[in-house]
């Protein structure tokens, strides 16, 4: 038979939670998970792959203006939007792994392991979304840097450089705008607490709706259009601009109040909700 | 020191938890009992403050559970409902959990090699047995060194030798002090483990007495007797109240007195004794009587108060 109690302790008396504590406790959990470090791996793959392909694409065909783009491309054929074009396909996989790591825990009843640790409830989720932000930045803004260069040094004559106006800004962006897909798939997790009903909505708010949208009557789409997360993220990944894009600062501002009112939301039924 | 005061939990219109006033205190093992449904794991989560009461109040040590600083100090849970993510090693999933109060892999290798999971720690908890399940629960229990530890149903899915194991592993934190909060919907199981008993039935307070008490109440049923002059003992104890039935040779089956009146009197006559069980069964019963009871109890005021 084992032993009955624990003849020594190694918890010291000053064992109390801080802030820092639980980021590092996010950070573990989201290390120790095959699931999210495949999503992660898969978005940079796919889109160091879709902008060098989409490049190539570009450099090889004389494009005519106006030319589509191929499927799940780019939304405008230029040398950078299509360096850049695994954005649209990417944000999809980025928000997934924030959907996972806040749904998941619901799934499999982790989440009151992680409540009971910590019972004020908001650094769980202000922590997880802490190491979702600060990993995605940290992995995609060398491959969005990476990726433009490659897709520049393909595109040859034909490239921008990263020092021309708005292009620094818009491959940053690109990586700052994964980043805050991630966030919204976590937050939107946090509310729905099913991985199913958070995934379809992430994919409602970024394609569906965009979509629905657009075949409303012109005079309201213009209105609602840019505002969607999606065209705020691409009046910032995007140079020159477009008519029906916001500047580049008022879609991060956007972009940033969908994420400031989501994980509002999802902070505030965090604490209500019995878990 | 675990104090529930006029502690309610409404869900839609399921009254889970009712009015519950009741303390559980240090240095001893507290089995919190039930049948089904009868509101022991709601009342743990409200504990925790992981599901709020709708009325009333539950302290840990003095205060709200949300309110300490250092919860796994102050109590260490295992949940009914696994609360382990399944992708996750054993590890590192007490990792996960000890970084919150800033403890490391030292504090988690020791209670896992406690629980006895050292082999198995680096695989995913998705893969884990019912008991070994149970296992990683308790370690994350204990992480904290808790001042008070509660488990829900802790030797559901454990081997014989397990459930041994955890019986020592709960007097032996109660003897050091702690507060130790069981619950069970097994009488048999809790006789062997509480000093002490929290009985509920449809989210009510039946009984908070001790478990002496509790046999003694119970035991007038049937008390087994196992002597090599069984003959002899059954003229001696024969009487207008008591009744004796016998299975196998050398073995009576008394009821009507109490365990001690057959000792003394089987030691005054000099009768020899082997056995004197006031039997399982009639702990049991004594137990769903009560619960019965209680619940028709329940539905008959009910009934009156509309
Ligand atoms: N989250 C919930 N939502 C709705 N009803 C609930 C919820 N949790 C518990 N209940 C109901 O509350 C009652 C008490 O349930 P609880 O799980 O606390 O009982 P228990 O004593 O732990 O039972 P068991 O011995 O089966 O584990 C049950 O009728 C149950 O159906
Ligand atoms: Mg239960």
């Amino acid at each position: 038979m084992t032993t009955a109690a624990p003849p020594t302790t190694t918890v010291p008396t000053d064992a109390r939670i801080t802030v820092p504590r639980v980021v590092r406790s996010e950070w573990i959990k989201f290390r120790s998970l095959r699931s999210s470090l495949i999503m992660l791996a898969a978005t940079v793959v796919v889109f160091a792959a879709l902008g060098l392909g989409f490049s190539t694409f570009l450099a090889d065909a004389t494009i005519e203006p106006g030319t589509p783009a191929p499927p799940g491309g780019p939304s405008s054929l230029d040398p950078l939007g299509a360096s850049l074009g695994g954005v649209n396909l990417a944000q999809l996989l980025v928000g997934t792994l924030g959907v996972l790591l806040a749904a998941g825990e619901y799934g499999t009843g982790m989440i009151r392991s992680s409540l009971a640790a910590v019972p004020t409830r908001w650094p769980v989720l202000a922590g997880k979304v802490v190491v979702l932000a600060g990993v995605v930045l940290a992995v995609l803004v060398p491959t969005t840097l990476l990726t433009f260069l490659g897709g520049q040094a393909i595109l040859g004559d034909q490239g921008i450089s990263l020092s021309d106006d708005g292009v620094l800004r818009a491959v940053l962006g690109t990586a700052g705008y994964l980043a805050a897909v991630g966030v919204l798939g976590a937050a939107l997790g946090s509310l729905l607490r099913t991985t199913a009903g958070a995934l379809t909505s992430v994919v409602a708010l970024l394609l569906v709706v965009p979509g629905v949208v657009s075949l409303l009557p012109e005079s309201w789409s213009e209105r609602i259009s840019p505002y969607l997360p999606s065209n705020a993220g691409q009046a910032f990944m995007s140079v020159g601009g477009s008519g029906d894009l916001l500047s580049p600062g008022a879609g991060a501002a956007v972009l940033a109040a969908w994420l400031v009112v989501l994980f509002g939301a999802a902070l505030v039924l965090l604490r209500r909700r019995d878990a | 020191m675990i104090e529930a005061h006029d502690l309610s939990k409404r869900y839609g219109d399921k009254l889970a938890v009712d009015a519950l006033t009741f303390t559980v205190r240090p240095g001893v093992v507290t089995g919190f009992l039930g049948p089904n449904g009868a509101g022991k794991s709601t009342t743990m989560r409200m504990i925790l403050g992981l599901d709020a009461p709708t009325a009333g109040t539950v302290r840990v040590n003095g205060r709200r559970y949300v309110e300490h600083r250092d919860p796994l100090r102050q109590v260490g849970a295992l949940l009914e409902a696994k609360a382990v993510h399944t992708g996750r090693s054993a590890r590192n999933h007490l990792l996960a959990v000890a970084a919150t109060h800033g403890l490391g892999r030292r504090r988690v290798d020791e209670v896992i090699d406690l629980v006895g999971l050292r082999e198995v720690a680096g695989r995913r908890a998705g893969g884990f047995s019912l008991g070994m399940g149970q296992r990683l629960g308790i370690a994350g229990a204990l992480l904290g060194d808790p001042a008070v530890v509660m488990l829900d149903e802790p030797v559901n899915g454990l081997d014989p030798d397990g459930i041994r194991w955890i019986r020592g592993l709960l007097r032996g934190l109660a003897a050091e002090g702690r507060t130790v909060f069981v619950s069970s919907h097994l009488m048999s199981e809790m006789a062997q483990t509480a000093e002490h008993l929290i009985v509920v039935g449809r989210g009510r307070l039946i009984a908070d007495v001790s478990l002496a008490e509790f046999t003694r109440r119970a035991s007038r049923g049937t008390v087994r007797v196992r002597s090599p002059q069984a003959t002899a003992l059954r003229d001696l104890l024969a009487g207008p109240d008591v009744t004796i039935t016998g299975g196998e040779p050398g073995v009576l089956d008394v009821s009507g007195l109490r365990p001690e009146a057959i000792g003394d009197r089987a030691a005054a006559a000099g009768l020899t004794l082997h056995e004197l069980t006031p039997t399982e069964a009639s702990l049991e019963e004594a137990f769903m009587t009560m619960t019965r009871d209680a619940v028709e109890y329940v539905g008959a005021t009910e009934g009156a108060d509309r």
